[in-house]
């Protein structure tokens, strides 16, 4: 790529036949991309679903059931930014439990619960710019700093919390997920929405596009100019504050909080990522992607329970399903490559 | 009976093919456990199953496959959706179920904690089916262990953790038996050592026991993990005559220890007798035959007189189970 752009041009003549390759037609840019593999998949398992049990196919109890996993999707809805900025961040779920506690026990200690939200969005900021300065300013790979943060924001969340829950919020904050807005949950509006935006922000604006060359190559784009560092800083912090949100819906949901809110969810969260065919190490994926992932478990989750499949098949179907999607996505990157 | 069982299976294939609306002739009760693959929840499971197969209702249980405190709540939605007609939970929160339990209930759904209870949350269910009645627990145990050293000598308690809430009630009244009532008189309480339900941790404690109180007689371990820490403790250091070892224990824990003769007999409740006792009472409630409300009473095959109490709880039993080498083949769990 180098000596085409710099280079001065040199006869080789097996490398112009490549170049006069014709267009690839629209269909097969239509089928390499991944996040069709991922809308195939969801057809098929709402099909299967409804074939397994009749109690499947009711749009009013697929919404109530997704209320469980949005606030998940809409985590890994910011996590897929990172990942393709070829950084991870395994550490949402404990920053959803610490920020819901610190909202939780500030609203116990008698702060108005306007303040003490403002302070959990506040404090998800901080953990999440915590997150980017050790990965950023230290140099150190986001993989282990945020295995060691996960393990420390649970651990502050237990030293603040304890382990009792805490609970008796005002009745108007409790049961988000039974509030509507045209029949649809509220906090899956808000999932809607989100995907909406960072689906624009990701394929459309220049920050967005940047984005993707970072993950790309992080060299490459520091020379480019792109202030590599400060986006990457912005996707940790915009994590940080995004689990915030999602822990008090599931504060409301749930009508308590405790210090083990979401424990494990960051595996889902990566899981509902790769589903969407993003690329684990950076520089590919989508929020469409993502986004038909986290309805593809909620269908195949909801589907399973409904039919009364026992949980130990249900975990194969989730396994197998990751290391299909997974195979598919790199079969599919592998040949575009060529 | 022939008939009921013929209609059983109609109205389970009928609910195969029709609308949630179809109208069932047999309760259909769900037993949602705490987790998967456990096998105290799988003998509760066969109690259910055997009183189901009696008395003519349908069961069914569907379990997460970790006890985590929200995991449980996506299976009582879709048991909600199926139309079951009784969710039966051994709760892994006491408060984390309130919603979606109050969904359920809202759709005509008898809710039943079974084995653990909503504690403090118990308006979110309609009655709490109970192992055994805990406040026995102690005094049980400071008599089976009496009964084994001549109610005499030095004894120790190995418990959970310090702030095991079940442990430390139960020792409270262990403390006062042994204080006030005079049949216990020469029995002391040298020592109350904590295990933190970690074998290991357990099994250091109990060494130390054994260490440090030469005339030590007897050790009561009322948790599944240090009764059985203690057992090998004693089994190798083969004091089986000297030091005498009861507590709470599952019998597929303790029955090594049992037929090598290191324990001669410890006590739980039987979970099997729970799961027998919901079924009868839920099937008793749907046909309107038992109504909720403290006090009142009902009869249960083989386990007589049950009487609901403060808060609809129900205990399944009102003293300890006590396995011996006699009784513990008819267990498995």
């Amino acid at each position: 790529m180098t000596d085409t752009t710099q280079g001065k041009p040199v006869q080789q003549p097996v490398l112009s036949s490549h170049e006069a390759a014709a267009a690839r037609p629209l269909w097969q840019v239509v089928l390499i991309r991944p996040e069709v593999m991922t809308l195939v998949l969801l057809f098929v398992a709402f099909g299967v679903a409804t074939r397994l049990s009749p109690f499947f196919a009711d749009t009013t109890f697929i919404l109530e059931s997704a209320t469980f996993y949005v606030e998940y999707a809409l985590i890994a809805l910011v996590l897929t930014l990172i990942i393709v900025s070829g950084e991870i961040d395994l550490s949402p779920a404990a920053m959803m439990a610490f920020s819901a506690c610190v909202f939780a026990a500030l609203f116990k200690a008698g702060v108005p619960i306007g303040v003490a939200m403002g302070a959990s969005v506040v404090t998800g900021a901080l953990m999440g710019a915590f997150n980017g300065m050790l990965v950023l300013w230290f140099q150190l790979p986001s993989i282990i700093v945020t295995i060691g943060t996960l393990t420390l924001y649970r651990g502050l969340a237990q030293v603040l919390a304890g382990d009792r829950s805490i609970s008796g919020f005002p009745s108007w904050f409790i049961g988000i997920d039974w509030k509507y807005w045209f029949g649809i949950p509220i906090p899956v509006v808000i999932f809607v929405v989100a995907a909406i935006v960072l689906g624009v922000f990701l394929g459309l604006t220049v920050t967005g596009r940047q984005i993707y060359q970072i993950g790309t190559s992080p060299e490459a784009a520091r020379h480019a100019g792109i202030r590599v560092r400060r986006i990457k800083m912005g996707l940790f912090v915009l994590l940080g504050v995004t689990s915030s949100v999602a822990g008090m819906l599931t504060a409301s949901r749930l009508a308590s909080v405790r210090y083990d809110m979401a424990t494990g969810g960051e595996l889902q969260m990566v899981l509902m990522v790769m589903l969407g065919g993003t690329y684990i190490f950076g520089g590919r994926g989508s929020i469409a992607g993502t986004f038909l992932a986290a309805w593809l478990l909620i269908v195949i989750a909801t589907g399973m329970n409904v039919a009364n499949i026992p949980i130990t098949s249900q975990l194969i179907v989730m396994g197998l399903l990751l290391i299909v999607s997974i195979v598919a996505t790199n079969a599919i990157y592998a040949r575009t490559q060529r | 009976m022939k008939r009921r069982t013929l209609l059983a299976a109609l109205a389970t294939s009928a609910a195969m093919v029709a609308a949630p609306l179809a109208a069932q002739d047999t309760v259909d009760i769900v037993y949602i456990p705490k987790n998967t693959g456990n096998p105290y929840f799988d003998s509760l499971v066969a109690g259910f199953e055997d009183a189901c197969a009696e008395i003519g209702c349908t069961f069914s249980q569907a379990a997460p496959a970790t006890a985590e405190a929200t995991s449980q709540i996506p299976f009582i939605t879709a048991q909600t959706q199926r139309g079951v007609d009784v969710i039966a939970i051994s709760p892994n929160s006491p408060d984390a179920l309130n919603q979606v339990l109050d969904r359920a209930r809202s759709r005509g759904i008898l809710v039943l904690a079974v084995n653990g209870d909503l504690v403090g949350n118990e308006e979110h269910r309609d009655a709490g089916i109970l192992p055994v009645d805990f406040t026995k627990t102690g005094p049980n145990q400071v008599e089976l262990l009496g009964s084994m050293i001549d109610y005499e000598g030095e004894i120790a308690i190995l418990s959970a953790t310090t702030d095991a809430p079940d442990q430390n009630t139960w020792i409270a009244a262990m403390e006062d038996v042994l204080a006030n009532d005079p049949k216990y008189a020469n029995m002391t309480l040298v020592a109350k050592v904590y295990g933190d339900d970690e074998p290991q941790k357990s099994t250091t404690e109990a060494e130390a026991l054994l260490q440090t109180y030469p005339n030590l007689r007897g050790i009561i371990s009322p948790t599944t993990v240090g009764v059985a820490a203690a057992a090998q403790v004693i089994q190798s250091a083969g004091k089986a005559d000297q030091v005498k070892l009861t507590g709470l224990g599952t019998p597929n824990q303790m029955r090594p220890f049992i037929k090598d003769g290191t324990v001669q007999a410890f006590q739980l409740w039987s979970p099997y007798n729970q799961g027998w006792l919901a079924a009868h009472f839920a099937v008793g409630v749907r046909n309107g035959d038992i109504e909720i409300a403290p006090g009142n009473s009902f009869e249960v095959p083989n386990l007589g007189t049950v009487t609901m109490e403060d808060k609809n709880v129900i205990n399944t039993q009102a003293e300890l189970t006590t396995f011996d080498a006699d009784n513990i083949d008819d267990f498995d769990f």
